[in-house]
Protein backbone atom coordinates (compact mmCIF):
# COMPACT_ATOMS: atom_id res chain seq x y z
CA UNK A 1 0.00 0.00 0.00
CA UNK A 2 2.73 2.60 1.19
CA UNK A 3 4.48 1.07 -2.15
CA UNK A 4 1.51 2.24 -4.17
CA UNK A 5 1.04 5.41 -2.66
CA UNK A 6 5.18 6.45 -3.22
CA UNK A 7 4.65 5.26 -6.40
CA UNK A 8 1.35 7.34 -7.47
CA UNK A 9 3.46 10.42 -5.60
CA UNK A 10 6.17 10.06 -7.53
CA UNK A 11 4.44 9.94 -10.86
CA UNK A 12 2.35 13.12 -9.65
CA UNK A 13 5.44 14.85 -9.19
CA UNK A 14 7.21 13.81 -12.89
CA UNK A 15 4.09 14.55 -15.00
CA UNK A 16 3.37 17.78 -13.25
CA UNK A 17 6.86 18.80 -13.16
CA UNK A 18 7.04 17.94 -16.89
CA UNK A 19 3.90 19.62 -17.60
CA UNK A 20 4.88 22.91 -16.07
CA UNK A 21 8.41 23.11 -17.21
CA UNK A 22 7.28 22.70 -21.11
CA UNK A 23 4.27 25.52 -20.31
CA UNK A 24 6.72 27.48 -18.58
CA UNK A 25 9.45 27.57 -21.67
CA UNK A 26 6.60 28.52 -23.82
CA UNK A 27 6.09 31.35 -21.74
CA UNK A 28 9.57 32.16 -21.25
CA UNK A 29 10.14 32.50 -25.07
CA UNK A 30 7.33 35.54 -25.02
CA UNK A 31 8.75 37.07 -21.97
CA UNK A 32 12.00 37.29 -22.82
CA UNK A 33 10.81 38.28 -26.56
CA UNK A 34 9.37 41.29 -24.77
CA UNK A 35 12.36 42.09 -22.68
CA UNK A 36 14.02 41.93 -25.43
CA UNK A 37 12.27 44.65 -27.82
CA UNK A 38 10.33 46.21 -24.94
CA UNK A 39 12.77 46.62 -22.12
CA UNK A 40 13.04 43.79 -19.41
CA UNK A 41 10.77 46.18 -16.50
CA UNK A 42 7.49 46.01 -19.05
CA UNK A 43 8.17 42.24 -19.66
CA UNK A 44 8.76 41.20 -15.95
CA UNK A 45 5.89 43.59 -14.41
CA UNK A 46 3.37 41.32 -17.18
CA UNK A 47 4.78 38.36 -16.04
CA UNK A 48 4.86 39.18 -12.23
CA UNK A 49 1.12 40.11 -13.15
CA UNK A 50 0.05 37.02 -14.09
CA UNK A 51 2.08 34.72 -11.83
CA UNK A 52 -0.30 37.28 -9.03
CA UNK A 53 -3.60 36.56 -11.00
CA UNK A 54 -2.47 32.85 -11.70
CA UNK A 55 -1.78 32.15 -7.66
CA UNK A 56 -5.17 33.77 -6.81
CA UNK A 57 -6.71 31.24 -8.67
CA UNK A 58 -5.35 28.49 -7.24
CA UNK A 59 -5.80 29.88 -4.00
CA UNK A 60 -9.78 30.23 -4.61
CA UNK A 61 -10.50 26.67 -6.63
CA UNK A 62 -7.53 24.68 -4.58
CA UNK A 63 -9.57 24.29 -1.53
CA UNK A 64 -13.36 24.57 -3.15
CA UNK A 65 -12.14 21.22 -4.64
CA UNK A 66 -12.16 19.54 -1.21
CA UNK A 67 -16.15 19.60 -1.11
CA UNK A 68 -17.02 18.21 -4.25
CA UNK A 69 -18.14 14.28 -3.49
CA UNK A 70 -14.98 11.57 -4.79
CA UNK A 71 -16.75 10.04 -7.98
CA UNK A 72 -17.88 13.28 -9.40
CA UNK A 73 -14.62 14.58 -8.75
CA UNK A 74 -12.86 11.95 -9.97
CA UNK A 75 -15.09 11.51 -13.62
CA UNK A 76 -14.65 15.13 -14.02
CA UNK A 77 -11.15 15.53 -13.46
CA UNK A 78 -9.84 12.35 -14.73
CA UNK A 79 -12.52 13.17 -18.04
CA UNK A 80 -10.41 16.65 -18.51
CA UNK A 81 -7.22 15.24 -17.95
CA UNK A 82 -8.07 11.92 -20.51
CA UNK A 83 -8.84 14.98 -23.16
CA UNK A 84 -5.69 17.52 -22.34
CA UNK A 85 -3.78 13.84 -22.26
CA UNK A 86 -4.58 12.47 -25.76
CA UNK A 87 -4.09 16.30 -27.27
CA UNK A 88 -0.85 16.65 -25.99
CA UNK A 89 0.00 12.66 -27.05
CA UNK A 90 -1.86 12.84 -30.23
CA UNK A 91 0.91 15.86 -31.13
CA UNK A 92 3.85 14.22 -29.63
CA UNK A 93 3.20 11.05 -31.68
CA UNK A 94 2.81 13.31 -34.61
CA UNK A 95 5.92 15.71 -34.15
CA UNK A 96 7.83 12.12 -33.19
CA UNK A 97 6.72 10.68 -36.47
CA UNK A 98 7.39 14.00 -38.66
CA UNK A 99 4.03 14.46 -39.83
CA UNK A 100 3.95 17.87 -37.95
CA UNK A 101 6.45 20.42 -37.59
CA UNK A 102 8.59 20.30 -33.96
CA UNK A 103 7.85 23.20 -31.87
CA UNK A 104 10.67 25.65 -32.70
CA UNK A 105 11.27 27.98 -29.68
CA UNK A 106 13.85 30.15 -31.69
CA UNK A 107 11.49 30.82 -34.78
CA UNK A 108 8.63 31.76 -32.17
CA UNK A 109 10.94 34.00 -30.56
CA UNK A 110 12.04 35.37 -33.87
CA UNK A 111 8.51 35.64 -34.96
CA UNK A 112 7.73 37.47 -31.53
CA UNK A 113 10.94 40.13 -31.31
CA UNK A 114 9.96 41.12 -35.20
CA UNK A 115 5.86 41.69 -34.34
CA UNK A 116 6.85 43.60 -31.23
CA UNK A 117 9.51 45.84 -33.05
CA UNK A 118 8.03 46.13 -36.68
CA UNK A 119 4.92 45.01 -36.28
CA UNK A 120 1.41 47.34 -36.31
CA UNK A 121 -0.88 47.43 -32.72
CA UNK A 122 -3.50 49.16 -32.18
CA UNK A 123 -3.34 52.44 -30.25
CA UNK A 124 -0.21 53.20 -31.29
CA UNK A 125 1.85 50.08 -31.79
CA UNK A 126 5.49 49.79 -32.18
CA UNK A 127 4.94 49.33 -36.02
CA UNK A 128 3.31 53.29 -36.06
CA UNK A 129 5.67 56.46 -35.63
CA UNK A 130 3.86 57.07 -32.05
CA UNK A 131 4.53 53.38 -31.21
CA UNK A 132 8.10 53.43 -31.58
CA UNK A 133 8.36 57.07 -30.13
CA UNK A 134 6.63 55.65 -27.36
CA UNK A 135 8.66 52.41 -27.21
CA UNK A 136 11.86 54.25 -27.34
CA UNK A 137 11.07 56.72 -24.85
CA UNK A 138 9.70 54.19 -22.35
CA UNK A 139 12.70 52.41 -22.67
CA UNK A 140 14.70 55.72 -21.65
CA UNK A 141 12.52 56.84 -19.05
CA UNK A 142 11.63 52.93 -17.63
CA UNK A 143 8.07 53.49 -17.41
CA UNK A 144 5.96 50.30 -18.61
CA UNK A 145 5.08 49.74 -22.18
CA UNK A 146 1.28 48.95 -22.67
CA UNK A 147 1.73 46.92 -25.72
CA UNK A 148 4.35 45.02 -24.25
CA UNK A 149 3.15 44.95 -20.84
CA UNK A 150 -0.31 42.96 -22.01
CA UNK A 151 1.68 40.81 -23.96
CA UNK A 152 3.97 39.29 -21.69
CA UNK A 153 0.89 39.02 -19.38
CA UNK A 154 -1.11 37.22 -22.04
CA UNK A 155 1.92 34.50 -23.02
CA UNK A 156 2.18 33.81 -19.05
CA UNK A 157 -1.52 34.07 -17.99
CA UNK A 158 -2.67 31.48 -21.05
CA UNK A 159 1.01 29.02 -20.40
CA UNK A 160 0.46 29.41 -16.67
CA UNK A 161 -3.24 28.15 -16.78
CA UNK A 162 -3.01 25.12 -18.63
CA UNK A 163 -0.17 24.87 -15.71
CA UNK A 164 -3.19 25.42 -12.73
CA UNK A 165 -5.46 22.96 -14.41
CA UNK A 166 -3.06 20.40 -14.41
CA UNK A 167 -2.00 21.11 -10.79
CA UNK A 168 -5.53 21.28 -9.79
CA UNK A 169 -6.81 17.85 -11.42
CA UNK A 170 -3.64 15.90 -10.57
CA UNK A 171 -3.55 17.02 -7.11
CA UNK A 172 -7.15 16.96 -6.02
CA UNK A 173 -7.33 13.41 -7.30
CA UNK A 174 -3.86 12.51 -5.69
CA UNK A 175 -5.13 14.58 -2.44
CA UNK A 176 -2.12 16.14 -2.87
CA UNK A 177 -2.46 19.74 -4.45
CA UNK A 178 0.52 21.36 -2.04
CA UNK A 179 3.38 18.62 -3.38
CA UNK A 180 1.87 18.85 -7.25
CA UNK A 181 2.28 22.87 -6.65
CA UNK A 182 5.32 22.28 -5.06
CA UNK A 183 6.90 20.44 -8.25
CA UNK A 184 5.01 22.64 -10.52
CA UNK A 185 6.96 25.97 -8.19
CA UNK A 186 10.45 23.78 -8.83
CA UNK A 187 9.66 23.57 -12.93
CA UNK A 188 9.19 27.09 -12.90
CA UNK A 189 11.84 27.78 -10.78
CA UNK A 190 14.40 25.72 -13.06
CA UNK A 191 13.07 26.69 -16.43
CA UNK A 192 13.34 30.59 -15.43
CA UNK A 193 16.85 30.11 -13.93
CA UNK A 194 17.74 27.61 -17.17
CA UNK A 195 16.38 30.06 -19.79
CA UNK A 196 17.92 33.49 -18.38
CA UNK A 197 20.99 31.52 -18.33
CA UNK A 198 21.13 30.65 -22.05
CA UNK A 199 18.63 33.34 -23.08
CA UNK A 200 17.45 33.02 -26.81
CA UNK A 201 18.67 28.80 -27.18
CA UNK A 202 15.06 27.65 -26.02
CA UNK A 203 14.93 25.40 -29.32
CA UNK A 204 17.94 23.09 -27.10
CA UNK A 205 15.30 22.34 -24.82
CA UNK A 206 13.58 18.27 -25.96
CA UNK A 207 10.70 20.07 -25.94
CA UNK A 208 8.82 16.95 -27.50
CA UNK A 209 10.01 14.17 -25.77
CA UNK A 210 8.82 15.83 -22.44
CA UNK A 211 5.38 16.68 -24.62
CA UNK A 212 5.36 12.94 -25.00
CA UNK A 213 5.84 11.75 -21.41
CA UNK A 214 3.61 14.24 -20.06
CA UNK A 215 0.78 12.85 -22.59
CA UNK A 216 1.52 9.37 -21.49
CA UNK A 217 1.23 10.43 -18.03
CA UNK A 218 -1.95 12.54 -18.30
CA UNK A 219 -3.60 10.08 -20.38
CA UNK A 220 -2.91 7.53 -17.71
CA UNK A 221 -3.99 9.58 -15.04
CA UNK A 222 -6.90 10.38 -16.86
CA UNK A 223 -8.10 7.02 -17.46
CA UNK A 224 -7.46 5.50 -13.89
CA UNK A 225 -9.58 8.26 -12.49
CA UNK A 226 -11.95 8.82 -15.20
CA UNK A 227 -12.27 4.43 -14.71
CA UNK A 228 -12.48 5.28 -10.94
CA UNK A 229 -15.83 8.03 -11.20
CA UNK A 230 -17.23 5.31 -13.36
CA UNK A 231 -16.65 2.42 -10.71
CA UNK A 232 -14.18 0.88 -13.05
CA UNK A 233 -11.72 -1.43 -10.48
CA UNK A 234 -8.00 -1.27 -11.47
CA UNK A 235 -6.57 -4.26 -10.20
CA UNK A 236 -3.73 -3.41 -7.81
CA UNK A 237 -5.95 -0.05 -7.10
CA UNK A 238 -2.89 2.40 -7.74
CA UNK A 239 -0.44 0.34 -9.20
CA UNK A 240 -2.26 0.19 -12.54
CA UNK A 241 -1.12 4.00 -13.42
CA UNK A 242 2.31 2.48 -13.87
CA UNK A 243 0.53 -0.50 -16.04
CA UNK A 244 -1.29 1.85 -17.93
CA UNK A 245 1.91 4.19 -18.49
CA UNK A 246 3.64 1.09 -19.64
CA UNK A 247 0.88 -0.06 -22.02
CA UNK A 248 0.01 3.72 -23.73
CA UNK A 249 3.70 4.10 -23.73
CA UNK A 250 4.19 0.57 -26.19
CA UNK A 251 0.97 2.13 -27.68
CA UNK A 252 2.57 5.32 -28.95
CA UNK A 253 6.01 4.04 -29.72
CA UNK A 254 4.16 1.60 -31.90
CA UNK A 255 1.84 4.28 -33.42
CA UNK A 256 5.19 6.56 -34.00
CA UNK A 257 6.79 4.11 -36.21
CA UNK A 258 3.41 2.55 -38.15
CA UNK A 259 2.58 6.59 -39.09
CA UNK A 260 6.80 7.16 -39.98
CA UNK A 261 6.50 4.00 -41.98
CA UNK A 262 3.65 4.71 -44.15
CA UNK A 263 4.04 6.83 -47.11
CA UNK A 264 1.87 9.47 -47.53
CA UNK A 265 -1.31 9.21 -49.38
CA UNK A 266 -0.99 9.62 -53.21
CA UNK A 267 -3.21 12.90 -53.36
CA UNK A 268 -0.40 15.02 -51.48
CA UNK A 269 2.34 13.79 -53.34
CA UNK A 270 1.01 14.70 -56.64
CA UNK A 271 0.48 18.15 -55.21
CA UNK A 272 3.83 18.35 -54.06
CA UNK A 273 5.20 17.47 -57.55
CA UNK A 274 2.89 20.02 -59.09
CA UNK A 275 4.91 22.88 -56.63
CA UNK A 276 8.01 21.94 -57.26
CA UNK B 1 -23.40 47.84 -33.45
CA UNK B 2 -23.98 47.76 -29.84
CA UNK B 3 -21.03 46.92 -27.81
CA UNK B 4 -22.00 43.58 -25.06
CA UNK B 5 -21.42 44.67 -21.56
CA UNK B 6 -18.06 43.32 -20.08
CA UNK B 7 -20.08 40.15 -17.87
CA UNK B 8 -20.95 39.32 -21.08
CA UNK B 9 -18.16 39.29 -22.88
CA UNK B 10 -16.37 37.60 -20.01
CA UNK B 11 -19.19 34.61 -19.64
CA UNK B 12 -18.40 34.17 -23.21
CA UNK B 13 -14.53 34.30 -23.05
CA UNK B 14 -14.46 31.75 -20.55
CA UNK B 15 -16.89 29.71 -22.46
CA UNK B 16 -14.86 29.97 -25.50
CA UNK B 17 -11.72 29.05 -23.36
CA UNK B 18 -13.05 25.81 -22.30
CA UNK B 19 -14.05 24.73 -25.94
CA UNK B 20 -10.92 25.76 -27.36
CA UNK B 21 -9.34 23.61 -24.33
CA UNK B 22 -11.15 20.71 -24.70
CA UNK B 23 -12.08 20.73 -28.51
CA UNK B 24 -10.21 22.77 -30.15
CA UNK B 25 -9.47 20.96 -33.48
CA UNK B 26 -9.41 17.77 -32.39
CA UNK B 27 -13.91 16.92 -31.55
CA UNK B 28 -12.87 13.61 -32.20
CA UNK B 29 -10.64 12.92 -29.09
CA UNK B 30 -13.60 14.83 -27.12
CA UNK B 31 -16.38 12.83 -27.96
CA UNK B 32 -14.35 9.71 -27.94
CA UNK B 33 -13.16 9.89 -24.58
CA UNK B 34 -16.96 10.33 -23.84
CA UNK B 35 -18.53 7.71 -26.05
CA UNK B 36 -15.44 5.07 -24.26
CA UNK B 37 -16.37 6.43 -20.42
CA UNK B 38 -20.03 5.75 -21.19
CA UNK B 39 -19.70 2.39 -22.59
CA UNK B 40 -17.63 1.66 -19.45
CA UNK B 41 -19.73 3.18 -17.02
CA UNK B 42 -22.69 1.00 -18.57
CA UNK B 43 -20.18 -1.79 -18.66
CA UNK B 44 -19.05 -1.39 -14.92
CA UNK B 45 -22.58 -0.48 -13.24
CA UNK B 46 -24.45 -3.64 -15.51
CA UNK B 47 -23.57 -5.57 -12.58
CA UNK B 48 -22.74 -8.78 -14.84
CA UNK B 49 -20.30 -12.02 -14.07
CA UNK B 50 -16.84 -10.49 -15.05
CA UNK B 51 -18.60 -6.74 -15.91
CA UNK B 52 -15.63 -5.38 -13.45
CA UNK B 53 -13.17 -7.09 -15.87
CA UNK B 54 -14.42 -6.16 -19.07
CA UNK B 55 -14.57 -2.48 -18.27
CA UNK B 56 -11.09 -2.79 -16.57
CA UNK B 57 -9.79 -4.11 -20.22
CA UNK B 58 -12.13 -1.81 -22.31
CA UNK B 59 -11.65 1.00 -21.37
CA UNK B 60 -7.29 1.59 -22.31
CA UNK B 61 -8.22 0.10 -25.27
CA UNK B 62 -11.15 2.44 -26.42
CA UNK B 63 -8.84 5.28 -25.00
CA UNK B 64 -5.91 3.77 -27.61
CA UNK B 65 -8.66 3.54 -30.69
CA UNK B 66 -9.50 6.68 -30.16
CA UNK B 67 -6.02 8.41 -30.12
CA UNK B 68 -5.82 6.07 -32.98
CA UNK B 69 -8.06 7.13 -34.99
CA UNK B 70 -7.33 10.70 -34.70
CA UNK B 71 -3.77 10.26 -35.90
CA UNK B 72 -5.31 8.42 -38.95
CA UNK B 73 -7.85 11.62 -39.36
CA UNK B 74 -4.42 13.70 -38.91
CA UNK B 75 -2.23 11.85 -41.54
CA UNK B 76 -5.18 12.22 -43.93
CA UNK B 77 -5.03 15.59 -43.85
CA UNK B 78 -8.79 16.06 -41.50
CA UNK B 79 -6.56 18.17 -39.05
CA UNK B 80 -3.08 19.65 -37.68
Amino acid sequence: MIAAVHTSSVVLVVAVFLASAVEMVEALTIVLAVGVTRGWRTALSGAAGAVVVLGALVTAVGPALVHVPLSVLRLAVGGLLLVFGLQWLRKAVLRAAGLKAKHDEDAIFAEQVAELSGGSSPGGGPGTPAGAAGQGQSRRSGSLDRTGLVVAFKGVFLEGLEVVVVVLTLGSTSHDVPLAALAAGAAVVLVAVVGLAVARQLSSVPENAMKMAVGLMLVSFGTFWSGEGVHVHWPGADAAIVALVAFYGLAAWLLVRLLAARPRPIAERVAEVEHA
Amino acid sequence: MRERSWPVRAVAGFGRFWVDFLVGDTPELFVGAVLALGIAAGVAASGSVGASVVAVAFLPLAVLGVLSASLLRARRGGSG
